[in-house]
């Protein structure tokens, strides 16, 4: 399993041209091109601040302003985490042909997803930057040096999780309909939309148990919130738990290897 | 030239699971309500693909695997790939591989064929560098200049295949695996492909091909191996081993054609009680029985200079039809006749007693009548019969419509229905080779 792992490295440049495909692939033919990764956030962000302000308003918590930007520190790593699950569940059936004709790391291929998804989300940064700006929150500097480690923490989670489910679907395909539903409930289980402090003491609990809360706090503490990071610590447990769930995903992937040649 | 195994199968079987009817519906969620979430990812039934197959590939050989569907063929290039793993035994290659399995499998249809090379390049385990360094030549090769920069999609099938040949071939692997990728290019892509294959054979790498064209093997490998049923059936020198392999292929046509003839002849026989109803159509191409019996043919077979009843013979063979005939009572006025039809109903040859100018006088009681062909010139395919007894005024005593199947073999491709024996003859200045005086 280490000497895959090793290996997963060396297939850097294979990663790279195959996110660098995908990215480009995915915007081919439409007239915005590059600019719907933009776009597209923006629209989601749009129709939430839609609903909370114009449809709901009495639900939106008072002291929480400007609400669109606080949701969209949520929002934009929310898609890039359930996007990547929710493609990984189908990327080696998708990728069968690679994976039954030519020899092929398969485990690239959720790894590839996960990346490309990424790139979105970097690319969504600018706009809450510009947000930023505009509402003229104070961040501090010192606070956005945790930025890469939320990011870092989120990558190896999201990737363990990729790496699961890419392996279990081609056994149990029905993962993929039950994942569209479990996404859109842990969304709702998750301080996106809502701010934890609104929950009850009851509720605080099994939110706190749910990781990707501590992701979602970790960024709205860093870019939304003024005041210092104190969410530190439950990130960096977050952290050893993402490592794990990682070296999990990957050994559960590398063992069910062999089966994917037949199965898919 | 060193003589080293490059390609070392040791003892290897794969098995397959086929899974039962009940694991086919089960889904993750009844799997984890019954708790048998862990012996549902074991198999219920197995298939073994390959059993106890053992292969040895010298370094710069060519070697070709022959073997009908469902052989194994294609199970033992991916095991040899690395694609799929035995599960018994070993697979060890040494260098690089480059298969041939799919043509243009990574191909994404979106992005142009130059993104495409590089990302194809490197999945088969080149550097982004090497891809780079070869780019002009790959382009070159699959004679897609002008079309380099448009979408794959766009590329028609056969653009396509040479993008993905083009690739894959400039990988420059030491063990280059190729799955019956021939079968789909036109004539000047087929040969352009095997001036590749040469020039690789030149260059003193190895080459498993695995093909159904048995002329391929004979002309370009050096030793064939025959698959059947998953095991090895032969191995060594081409030309011994095709012909083993289509000595069996005849006996399996033989048998097929022994079943699907009987078959046809139960259905007729249980069909009614012996009638005299003409079909409506003569020449209408449908087998069937009918007549009145008191001529009855009792059974009809075909044989060939060893005697030996068989469907199947060699262009240019005797053939004998033995036809067993019973009188009910004895009768003056009688006519056999024979025809001849090929696979789309056409009549290739027909002919009765009367016609060759024999008046019957008499039969009575049981016999056989021989009708020998001694040269069968016709092109290779499948014939049909019809044997008939009947009046000379056509009333039938017992007609045979196209129930009884034999098959003519022939090395040579050539078209047509006759096919007679013939020379050719060259002046000095007009040479073949392989032609003999």
């Amino acid at each position: 399993m280490l000497h895959n792992l090793v290996r997963l490295l060396r297939h850097r440049s294979l990663i790279q041209i195959l996110v660098a495909r995908e990215l480009k692939a995915r915007y081919r033919g439409s007239v915005l091109g590059f600019f719907w990764s933009f776009i597209n956030p923006l629209l989601l962000l749009l129709i939430y601040w839609f609903v909370f302000s114009v449809v709901l308003p009495g639900i939106r918590p008072i002291d929480i302003e400007p609400y669109a930007l606080f949701m969209f520190c949520g929002l934009l790593p929310w898609t890039w985490f359930s996007s990547s699950v929710l493609e990984a569940s189908n990327v080696l059936i998708a990728g069968g042909n690679l994976i039954k004709k030519v020899l092929f790391p398969a485990e690239v291929l959720p790894v590839v997803t996960v990346l490309a998804n990424m790139v979105h989300f970097l690319l969504g940064l600018p706009i809450i930057a510009v947000a930023l700006v505009y509402f003229a929150v104070p961040v501090r500097p010192l606070e956005l040096l945790w930025l890469p480690v939320v990011v870092l923490v989120q990558l190896f989670f999201t990737l363990g999780l990729a790496l699961i489910v890419s392996s279990l679907t081609v056994h149990f395909r029905d993962l993929k309909d039950i994942l569209g539903n479990l996404m859109t409930f842990w969304f709702f289980a998750t301080p996106i939309i809502y701010p934890m402090s609104l929950a009850p003491p009851s509720g605080k609990v099994l939110l706190d148990l749910n990781p990707f809360t501590h992701l979602v706090i970790s960024y709205q503490e860093i870019l939304f919130y003024d005041g210092p990071f104190g969410h530190w610590k439950w990130l960096l447990a977050l952290g050893g738990v993402s490592i794990v769930l990682f070296l999990l995903g990957y050994f559960l992937f590398d063992r069910l290897r062999d089966s994917f040649a037949e199965e898919v | 030239m060193e003589l080293t195994n490059v390609i070392a199968v040791d003892g290897v079987s794969k098995v397959y699971r086929r899974f039962s009817r009940r694991r086919k519906f089960a889904t993750l969620k009844s799997a984890l309500l019954s708790g048998s979430l862990i012996s549902d990812l074991r198999p219920h039934e197995t298939f073994s693909a390959l059993q106890d197959v053992s292969l040895t590939v010298e370094k710069g050989r060519m070697v070709g695997v022959i073997g009908s569907n469902g052989s194994g063929k294609s199970t033992l290039l991916k095991l040899v790939a690395g694609i799929t793993k035995p599960t018994l035994g070993t697979v060890r290659v040494d260098g690089r591989i480059s298969a041939l399995i799919e043509l243009g499998a990574g191909f994404h249809p979106e992005i142009s064929g130059r993104e495409n090379i590089f990302i194809n390049g490197i999945m088969l385990g080149l550097s982004k560098h090497e891809v780079t360094r070869k780019f002009d030549e790959i382009v070159e090769f699959a004679e897609l200049e002008d079309f380099i920069d448009a979408p794959v999609k766009t590329y028609s099938s056969g653009m396509y295949m040479r993008l993905g040949f083009a690739v894959a071939i400039h990988v420059d692997p030491d063990v280059l695996l190729i799955d019956e990728v021939l079968a789909v290019g036109d004539q000047s892509f087929t040969h352009k492909c095997l001036d590749k294959f040469a020039e690789f054979r030149r260059r003193g790498k190895t080459v498993l091909l695995v093909t159904h064209s048995l002329d391929l093997v004979e002309r370009l490998c050096d030793e064939a191996v025959w698959l059947g049923d998953g095991r090895i059936r032969a191995t060594g020198d081409p030309t011994r081993v095709v012909d083993a392999y289509l000595v069996d292929v005849e006996k399996a046509a033989e048998r097929q054609i022994a079943s699907a003839d009987t078959k046809t002849r139960e259905q007729v026989a249980t069909a009614g009680p012996p009638n005299d109803d003409h079909p409506p159509d003569m020449f209408q191409a449908t087998e069937g029985r009918w007549g009145s019996r008191e001529v009855e043919i009792v059974e009809v077979s075909m044989v060939g200079d060893d005697d030996q009843p068989s469907h199947v013979f060699p262009c240019g063979a005797r053939m004998s039809i033995r036809v067993r005939v019973r009188a009910t009572k004895p009768v003056a006025d009688f006519v056999f006749g024979i025809g001849l039809f090929n696979a789309e109903g056409v009549c290739c040859y027909g002919t009765n007693t009367a016609l060759e100018k024999l008046t019957s006088e008499r039969m009575d009681g049981e016999g056989e009548v021989v009708f020998t062909i001694d040269s069968l010139d016709l092109v290779a395919g499948t014939y049909k019969l019809d044997v008939a007894v009947h009046k000379r005024d056509g009333y039938p005593y017992d007609y045979h419509r196209l129930l009884h199947t034999f098959r003519v073999k022939s090395r040579t491709n050539d078209i047509g229905i006759f096919r007679p024996r013939h020379r050719w003859k060259f002046p000095d200045n007009i040479r073949f080779t392989g032609y003999l005086d």
